[in-house]
């Protein structure tokens, strides 16, 4: 299983739960099974940046994911 | 990853190959395009902070003799635009838009209302004169609390706080960010002291020498080229065509030579208004701004109001923090209010702590990002809080830093687990500095914070030509900012195993090299360096082949080393080896030219963390600040070009010296902006500091080839608390407000 660790905002769609796990074997495959669940995720991942086992990823699409993987949503940062 | 051992190239430091047309006067920057037939935009800004426009007449402007074009916001296609800016609090296409030209109401002093071109600039400064603007004069919001309050002066009346369920009603908060973990009331129960303060950040601006400017050069069917000084002119591009309703195929920008950004380049506010007149007027436009008019209408950071309460063990160990901070936006949304809340704690390793910011509208020119955006205000008012609480303790300051520092697998603040890491080898390397071990001179007080930033990777390209002598010429699409081309010639001679000399770098224009992100965020040696790299790597993959080729050779039998094809070992073949040079002179017969490209989305970015310290001294009669000596300790991951490593640590600790002591907008009553010069916002000038003294440290970043973490951001971080606590030491009295200028200090001196 893969743990998923959400950010603020996506609180509001999980009715508060921050920590959930799922079954499967890359990102694409996570960001699926979030939208299926909760369609408003999609913009929110969107506006995502995402940690995978500690990397982060401003634009994560096809990474594999391990079982025990740790995927983090994150606000995007640029910078100056 | 490469060993960080044994480069030939990576590690030196070689004369910057774009200084000698900088000091000869040869090296073109924005206002240096000339073309004929060429014409000059001048624009018409408000006179108030916060007003209702009623009409905007150009017609007597257009009238005048000489006078080609005249827009206003009436001029920009309707309806509103989609999509974010790039760079840190870039915002909204439709708020960029409003900001480069205002359409029902102006938000800032200063605020662009119309535009003439006219046949010298002279004449278009009289031509704005001519523009007749009725307005209906609103309260000016100019306090970041007060703005807070629901019963304030809205800035926008359609801004609603951006909440999950859309607020009842409006409000001049446009964001807000919460990061938590554990619980703060066990954590400041376990603590032996607490410290709370609140502290201010004043706004200030980039200060780069060099003012925006541009030169748009549109024909009858609307296309075009714009030459612009900036950060980012594939973005720029975006921007401008979008803001302009055409197809982006239709504009090509070049990027000029650029004098500093610092991430105020990374938005538009001249290159739409110069396209717009030159399409009008059938001409070139040049358009440039005084400095007085980058002052008022261009950057600044946020000033921000943060209150902190910090609980600390005897053994120095943080159990509690919690943090709120309003950061100013400006008058559109975009302040760094998320970045402020990720940085704050990100150093140290704390069980329990809350950090709740804001992103609030004032009437204020719209804040851009500035180097590592939000984490100097945020992480100033934290590190002046832990080394209050280290004097509290009798201990340390960097000791107390040591006993909370982050690591690798330690869970940041904002999530993730760190990967390696250099923060205690900075903290170690501080502690072991000769300018740490010293005594703190008579009368001054040393200071010590630290730094931090993410760094990103974002997307790039780059192309590796091999000339027919076996020199090499690398077309990159990211604007060089920080020495860059340098970097890339670096990386590419190591890579291909030639010398540096044999290297060149040119930035190439929107028509020329794929696309390429902004240079912000400490990301082009990462990221535009990764795709070099690649790019060298395939050129040498099509050099084995040809090797192979004409050997007789299969491909997997030759190897590269030193810059040339060699027969791998075991392979028995009696061939001399082949030279880059040689492979190039003999290419029209193995397939013709060698190039190669590559394009990416770099990952994997790594944080930099940064320890300074500093002995300030304050002359109690005038309140003058003296800093006697200043260090500052970075972890560069691995620093392709020393020399340009320590320019930017020592660029960011002379930024930040300034923010705290000295650099400051000072608005009146109405919201006019009253020292837009640098006679009256002071910038340090070389006679206000010492040697910045500069150690490197170098943890490799495992996500790149060489171990590169940007390293352009995180200089600015430290130096506002290490100011800070300096001279709070200095006088034995905590010091809150920045900057610490002369008035400023004289009033808490004398009570």
């Amino acid at each position: 299983m893969v743990k998923v660790v959400l950010s603020n905002p996506m609180l509001a769609l999980t009715q508060g739960s921050r920590e959930l796990e799922f079954a499967v074997s890359n990102y694409r495959e996570l960001t699926l099974a979030l939208c299926a669940q909760w369609p408003q995720m999609a913009t929110l991942i969107e506006r995502s940046a995402v940690a995978i086992d500690g990397q982060i990823y401003q634009d994560a699409f096809a990474e594999p994911l391990a079982s025990g993987s740790e995927v983090f949503f994150m606000p995007r940062i640029e910078g100056g | 990853m490469a060993e960080a051992v044994d480069y030939k190239q990576i590690g030196t430091s070689p004369v910057r190959p774009d200084g000698f047309d900088k000091v000869t006067g040869r090296a073109q920057f924005g206002a240096d395009v000339n073309l004929p037939n060429m014409i000059h935009g001048k624009v018409l800004r408000s006179p108030h902070a916060h007003a209702r426009i009623k009409s905007v007449d150009v017609s007597a402007a257009l009238a005048m003799p000489g006078v080609y074009a005249a827009i206003s916001g009436a001029d920009f296609p309707g309806g509103r635009l989609e999509g974010e800016a790039g760079g840190e609090g870039g915002g909204t296409m439709d708020d960029v838009a409003k900001n480069v030209m205002a359409r029902n109401k102006v938000l800032y002093h200063g605020h662009a209302v119309a535009a003439v071109a006219a046949s010298t600039a002279r004449l278009a400064e009289q031509a704005l004169e001519a523009i007749k603007v009725e307005y209906e004069v609103l309260t000016p919001v100019l306090d970041v609390v007060a703005a807070m309050d629901a019963a304030a002066t809205l800035v926008n009346e359609e801004n609603y706080t951006a909440l999950p369920e859309k607020p009842e009603n409006p409000s001049n908060i446009a964001n807000v960010g919460r990061l938590e973990r554990g619980n703060l009331d066990e954590g400041f129960m376990a603590a032996d002291v607490v410290v709370e303060r609140e502290f201010t950040c004043p706004m200030a601006h980039q200060g780069y020498i060099e003012p925006h400017a541009c030169i748009a050069s549109i024909d009858e069917r609307g296309r075009g080229t714009v030459w612009c000084s900036t950060q980012g002119h594939f973005e720029h591009r975006a921007a401008t065509s979008k803001m302009l309703g055409k197809n982006m195929a239709d504009l090509k920008f070049v990027a000029t030579e650029i004098g500093g950004g610092f991430g105020g380049k990374t938005v538009v506010y001249l290159e739409p208004l110069a396209t717009l007149l030159s399409e009008k007027s059938g001409r070139p436009v040049k358009m440039t701004m005084s400095r007085e008019e980058v002052f008022r209408a261009t950057g600044p950071s946020s000033a921000t109001v943060a209150r902190v309460k910090v609980g600390v063990r005897k053994d120095g160990t943080i159990t509690a923090a919690q943090s709120w901070i309003a950061f100013e936006a400006g008058a559109f949304a975009g302040a760094p209010y998320m970045p402020g809340a990720m940085s704050i704690y990100a150093p140290y390793e704390i069980e329990n702590f809350l950090v709740e910011t804001f992103d609030v509208l004032v009437n204020k020119p719209k804040v851009a990002a500035y180097r590592a955006p939000g984490a100097p205000q945020a992480m100033h008012a934290f590190e002046c809080a832990l080394d209050e609480a280290a004097q509290l303790l009798n201990m340390d300051p960097i000791d107390l830093r040591m006993v909370n520092a982050a690591d690798e697998g330690t869970q940041s603040p904002y999530g993730p687990k760190f990967p390696p890491i250099g923060f205690k080898a900075c903290l170690q390397a501080a502690k072991a500095h000769p300018n740490y071990t010293k005594p703190v001179p008579e009368g001054a007080g040393r200071g010590v914070a630290v730094g931090f930033w993410f760094n990103v990777g974002m997307q790039s390209s780059a192309e590796v030509n091999i000339n027919e002598n076996g020199s090499v010429m690398i077309i990159e699409g990211s604007p060089d900012i920080g020495g860059s081309r340098a970097s890339m010639c670096l990386m590419a001679a190591e890579t291909l195993g030639i010398d540096y000399d044999d290297v060149r770098a040119q930035v190439g224009d929107t028509e020329s090299t794929g696309f390429c992100n902004v240079t912000g965020g400490s990301r082009t040696t990462f990221a535009t360096g990764m795709a070099v790299t690649q790019a060298c790597e395939a050129v040498i993959a099509d050099c084995k082949r040809r090797a192979a080729m004409t050997w007789g050779l299969d491909e997997d039998q030759v190897e590269w080393e030193d810059g040339q094809a060699v027969p791998g070992p075991g392979v028995n073949a009696d061939v001399k080896p082949l030279s880059l040079a040689e492979l190039a002179r003999k290419a029209g017969k193995t397939g013709g030219p060698i190039t190669a490209r590559a394009s990416l989305n770099a990952q994997g970015a790594g944080a930099a963390f940064s320890v300074n310290f500093a002995d300030l001294r304050v002359d109690r009669e005038t309140g003058k600040v003296d800093v006697l000596s200043y260090t500052a300790i970075q972890d560069a991951g691995k620093a392709i070009h020393p020399a340009y490593v320590e320019g930017q640590m020592q660029g960011g600790a002379a930024q930040g010296i300034g923010w705290a002591l000295n650099e400051e907008y000072i608005f009146d009553e109405n919201g006019v902006l009253e020292n837009a010069g640098f006679l009256d916002y002071r910038i340090p000038v070389a006679s206000d500091l010492p040697m910045i003294d500069t150690e490197i440290v170098e943890v490799p970043n495992p996500s790149h080839p060489f171990g590169v973490r940007g390293v352009g951001e995180t200089p600015i971080v430290a130096p506002l608390g290490v100011c800070a606590n300096a001279v709070s030491r200095s006088l034995d009295m905590r010091i809150t407000e920045l900057p610490m200028s002369p008035p400023r200090l004289l009033d808490a001196i004398d009570g």
